[in-house]
């Protein structure tokens, strides 16, 4: 191990208990720059306007059409077009996780969100917001044989379902007596509600209306006023103020009432906030539109789900191209940083022994999912600035390094001592008696265990869709979520799995049989 | 003379393991080292390839000469380097590479660290292969040799980097007294040939019979030394015959 790599791996151990304990600080307190002209974070080019929404179970907000693969729709995606035409740009959507839109925010990825959030006074703080977008209200939904709970005081004792970090949530956490079960996805939370796991739910009405099926009803009268923003960078003001100029003109020249009342969201709660008494002859063409697709859904006919299936293989394939690469560079990475790392720790110095041990035990003591979003959205705070892929190839990586690391230096231990000496005493230099003697023989007992990681990342490559890469798992839950299937697939996305694990087996069977006809024969 | 060791010196902690070793060899000598168990003959011998480096004392093989220093630089590795390239070693566990056939481990060296020409070292390892009597069996793995048989591989692969001396530590101890015998001939066939070999040894039937000269070690310094025949006869010192005596009852 050179003193250059050592050095490196010093600064990032440094590095990382440095954010642990300061992140949070330097992300809120980035100094506010001023700014003539518009400044558009991730912008592509001087046309380009990039927002971010998690569009994965979100109807009617931002959305996958269910009836047209890859088309991606709803009221808010509506609303950002007809922005990106007033401030004279192109409106392009990105993907992110709900988890992970304010950090990709802060981060500089795109320029805004817009997700049904909430302009609550801890959002105010972290973002900075536009005018309300949308008012609404909360809703008791509960299935239609229920009776009884018709207000908020009602549902002490009950097992109440909502989506977290919402005011609704805030809502049943202040009540004395209510199971709060807080949940990702909308889909998930109203299948549980059906089946019994839920006595009611409480959530914003838009997702009341598209998501209640006719087997449960709402009750009661809306709770308290819930007012979405659209959510910027706090040290962007000029944008925010150009998009809120915007808006308000959408506001008065209808634009959107009209997208509003095509999706069956124009509410007198609505025409209070605007002050827009007007009643406009617009068929909700997008709310019928969405039910008529979910109706046909539910009665399909074995061949039109045979026929739907086909259509997504393309899309698994483009999730599994994604996986597949993520792991390989990954593994790549893993193999070659391991091999430095188990060297450095069995023959190096001292003080190279102790970092490498330092590096080894902080990765395998510490969740990947932490890693990941460290590298991602703790590691700009910094300068570094890297794209979802590498960053997703480097945390994965990094951390099965650590584990590839003890697996080589356990294979190095068991080659017997004498022979490193042998080799010493033919006059082979160090290294070539490594790369000659003993790394060959650590190999053999080493590949059966490099064979189980490999197929463990390959699994644990799902992590990275929490930075914005859609690969196998995140095309299972944006496919499962919008098509309401969790079986079919769930298993076709299993399959693709299985077909990219199977060629490293194989090809670790292979090794091992070829490194087969050695065995041990030294012994001190 | 082909090697000269002066003063050499080791302990482990507080445990001196050699207390001032000097010793000069002839060409063409014999020579047995023998001693009861952690008397220091084995590490003796892995200092004079500095296999284990000498607290201090000074070894000379052929025209190459390394004092041992207080710290070990990369100069030292690389002088000791020159110096093991005059020296072959045979193990008590054999050591060969049980990841490649007989043939490649008598090659490996040759090749790896002389440049060798591929088609010069094969030629050279079957010569050697043959001359150890394991010419038909050097396309096999070492796991499926005999112990008598290793051994005599683990000699042709020192041979093969032509060392003007040979050092055994404990070649027979592993060893059956038939398969040991095979192993005593061929060292006994390189000693006619003129090779300067340095054993240890516990077979006193062999130091006594092949060596021109024994040394007795006993905690960390040579007690005596001479012609094996007076030695075992008529051993001068109090403590050589206190040992010999032991092995006999």
């Amino acid at each position: 191990m050179t003193p250059t790599i050592a050095r490196a791996l010093g600064r990032f151990i440094v590095c990382g208990l440095l954010v642990l304990g300061s992140a949070a600080s330097v992300l809120t307190s980035r100094p506010a720059q001023a700014s003539s002209a518009l400044v558009v974070p991730g912008a592509q080019n001087e046309h380009d306007l990039p927002w971010a929404s998690d569009g994965e179970a979100n109807v009617p907000y931002v959305f996958h059409d269910p009836a047209q693969e890859g088309r991606v729709t709803g009221f808010e995606y509506e609303l950002m077009g007809a922005i990106a035409q007033h401030v004279h740009r192109h409106s392009r959507f990105i993907q992110n996780g709900w988890d992970g839109l304010i950090p990709g925010l802060s981060r500089g990825l795109y320029a805004m969100v817009i997700d049904g959030i909430e302009m609550t006074p801890e959002h105010k703080e972290a973002v900075l917001f536009s005018h309300p977008y949308y008012v609404t209200s909360d809703r008791i939904m509960v299935r239609r044989d229920q009776q009884g709970l018709e207000s908020l005081a009602a549902l002490n004792g009950h097992a109440v379902g909502t989506i977290k970090n919402t005011a609704a949530e805030r809502l049943l956490l202040q009540q004395n007596n209510v199971f709060v079960r807080s949940y990702d996805e909308e889909t998930n939370l109203f299948s549980d509600l059906k089946n019994g796991r839920l006595d009611a739910v409480l959530i914003d009405e838009p997702i009341a209306h598209y998501y209640g099926s006719d087997d449960m009803k709402l009750v009661g009268p809306p709770i308290g006023t819930v007012a979405y923003g659209i959510a910027f960078p706090k040290d962007n003001p000029a944008l925010r103020d150009a998009v809120d100029h915007a808006l308000t003109t959408l506001q008065h020249d209808g634009t959107l009432h009209r997208i509003l009342a095509r999706w069956n969201l124009w509410t007198p709660q609505m025409a209070a906030y605007t002050g827009d008494k007007t009643t406009l002859d617009i068929k909700p063409q997008a709310w019928e539109d969405y039910r008529r697709t979910m109706e046909s859904m539910s009665g399909s006919s074995f061949h039109a789900i045979m026929y739907r299936y086909v259509r997504f293989i393309p899309l698994i394939g483009q999730g599994a191209v994604m996986t597949l690469a993520v792991s390989a560079l990954a593994m790549i990475l893993a193999v070659a940083m391991g091999v430095v790392l188990a060297l450095g720790r069995h023959y190096g110095a001292i003080s190279i022994k102790i970092l490498c041990g330092t590096y080894v035990e902080i990765v395998r003591g510490t969740p990947l999912l932490i890693q990941v979003l460290f590298i991602f959205y703790g590691l700009p705070a910094f300068g570094i600035r890297l794209s979802p892929l590498v960053a997703g190839v480097l945390s994965l990586g990094f951390n099965y390094a650590a584990y590839e690391a003890e697996n080589y230096r356990a294979g190095l231990l068991s080659v017997p001592r004498g022979q490193m000496e042998a080799a010493i005493a033919l006059n082979m230099t160090h290294f070539q008696a490594l790369r000659l003697v003993v790394v060959p023989q650590a190999f053999r007992t080493v590949v059966p265990v490099m064979t189980n990681d490999f197929i463990a990342l390959i699994k644990d490559s799902s992590l990275v869709s929490v930075i914005t890469l859609t690969e196998l798992s995140q095309t299972y839950i944006r496919l499962s979520s919008t098509y309401y299937d969790y079986v079919g697939t769930g298993l076709m996305v299993g399959l693709a799995y299985l077909l990219i694990g199977l060629p490293f087996v194989r090809l670790a069977r292979m090794a091992e049989k070829r490194l087969g006809r050695v065995v041990g024969q030294g012994h001190h | 003379m082909v090697l000269q060791a002066k003063d050499i010196r080791k302990s482990f902690g507080d445990n001196d393991i050699l207390r001032g070793i000097s010793l000069e060899v002839e060409r063409g000598e014999l020579i047995s080292i023998i001693g009861p168990s952690g008397c220091g003959k084995s590490t003796f011998l892995r200092c004079l390839n500095f296999l284990e480096h000498p607290d201090a004392g000074n070894v000379r093989i052929e025209d190459v000469e390394l004092t041992s220093p207080r710290h070990w630089h990369r100069r030292d590795e690389a002088q000791a380097h020159r110096l093991r390239a005059h020296v072959g070693m045979v193990f008590q566990s054999f050591n060969l590479f049980p990841h490649r056939s007989v043939l490649d481990n008598v090659m490996m060296a040759p090749v790896h660290v002389k440049k060798m020409d591929h088609e010069a070292a094969r030629r050279i390892a079957c010569e050697l292969l043959k001359k150890v009597g394991l010419g038909a069996v050097k396309d096999r793995y070492p796991d499926r040799l005999s112990g008598g048989q290793k051994q005599r591989a683990a000699i042709a692969r020192a041979l093969a980097m032509r060392p003007s001396v040979m050092l055994y530590d404990e070649p027979t101890s592993a060893l059956d007294p038939e398969l040991s015998e095979e192993v005593l001939s061929v060292m006994r066939a390189l000693d006619e040939e003129g090779m300067t070999q340095l054993v240890v040894t516990h077979d006193m039937r062999f130091a006594r019979a092949a060596s021109d000269r024994v040394l007795y070690l006993e905690e960390g310094q040579i007690v005596e030394s001479g012609d094996p025949d007076v030695m075992f006869a008529n051993p001068r010192e109090a403590r050589t015959r206190r040992f010999l005596r032991t092995l006999l009852s």
